[in-house]
């Protein structure tokens, strides 16, 4: 069965989708990513789709899944390189993927994921921009 | 292949290509997509005018998959005075929808998808026209002019 490559660097999680996506293959992406983060303990997850000259409905459901339950796994995503003609189609096709980050190119992606961490790391648990996991409850969580 | 010259509308509209594909399975949808995105090539559609057709198929042929448990996309390359344009009819014989006003709703759903699916395909293209009776199945056509 076909799959989309998932690299691993450092905390981060780097995929490109480099091919005309059928649902199943969506579908597999996400649940691969999802146990991926689990297995690795990965902090970040990047998605270049810089190649897709298209994202219907099924493609940006899976983009805005990826995204929601990466966080709940404690792991930020990015989505990069989306083209205009794309954006533009999906904006008007009534998806605008509220609660999903982007960034224009993969080096922006990048520096918005380790932009995270350092915020995360420096501010500890003191950080309350996430007051629903990390705020009060991070003093009693055992490390 | 076909060609015909047919009226429309006391207008005359040339039929200049005719082509039809299976939309059965899950991989005929990226069939249909992409031979949506040839044809939008070949009528030198903007890349903007190619990715809004080719998503509508999609949308619309996963439909035709997904509720209507398999049908057919024709394409049809026009040419109406001056200018030009690509319709797609997709056609299953499903289950057809009951309630028309609730399906064209965004963000309605009977499936496991987002609800944009027909509503977002119309805004997509110029014209929209759906056709469906319970028990028969259902006819979408879309057209989009350059």
């Amino acid at each position: 069965m076909d799959r989309i490559p998932i690299l691993r660097m450092g905390e981060f999680l780097l995929v490109s989708i480099q091919v005309d996506m059928h649902d199943q293959l969506a579908m597999t992406l996400q649940d691969d990513l999802t146990s991926m983060i689990e297995r690795t303990g990965a902090r970040g997850v990047l998605i270049d789709i810089s190649a897709l000259e298209m994202v219907d409905s099924f493609i940006g459901r899976m983009i805005a899944n990826i995204s929601g339950m990466s966080r709940i796994l404690d792991a930020h995503t990015v989505v990069v390189g989306m083209q205009p003609a794309v954006a533009i189609t999906l904006v008007e096709l009534g998806l605008s993927l509220p609660g999903v980050k982007m960034a224009l190119n993969i080096e922006k992606g990048m520096a918005y994921l380790r932009a995270q961490r350092a915020a995360e790391e420096g501010d500890g648990p003191n950080d309350l921009r996430y007051s629903d996991d990390g705020g009060a409850g991070y003093g009693t969580r055992q490390e | 292949m076909t060609c015909a010259i047919r009226m429309m509308g006391g207008q005359v509209m040339a039929l200049v290509k005719s082509e039809e594909l299976p939309v059965r399975i899950e991989q005929d949808v990226v069939m249909a997509r992409q031979a949506v995105r040839r044809l939008s090539v070949e009528l030198k559609f903007s890349l903007v005018d190619q990715t809004k057709m080719v998503t509508a198929a999609s949308e619309l042929a996963r439909n035709t998959v997904v509720y209507g448990g398999g049908g057919t996309m024709r394409c049809e390359v026009l040419i109406d005075g001056g200018k030009s344009g690509l319709r797609l009819t997709f056609e299953d014989q499903g289950p057809g929808i009951p309630d028309m006003s609730l399906a064209m709703k965004d963000g309605w759903t009977s499936g496991g998808g987002m609800g944009m699916g027909l509503s977002g395909a119309k805004r997509l293209v110029n014209d929209f026209e759906i056709v469906s009776e319970v028990g028969k199945g259902t006819r979408v056509t879309i057209t989009r002019w350059k």
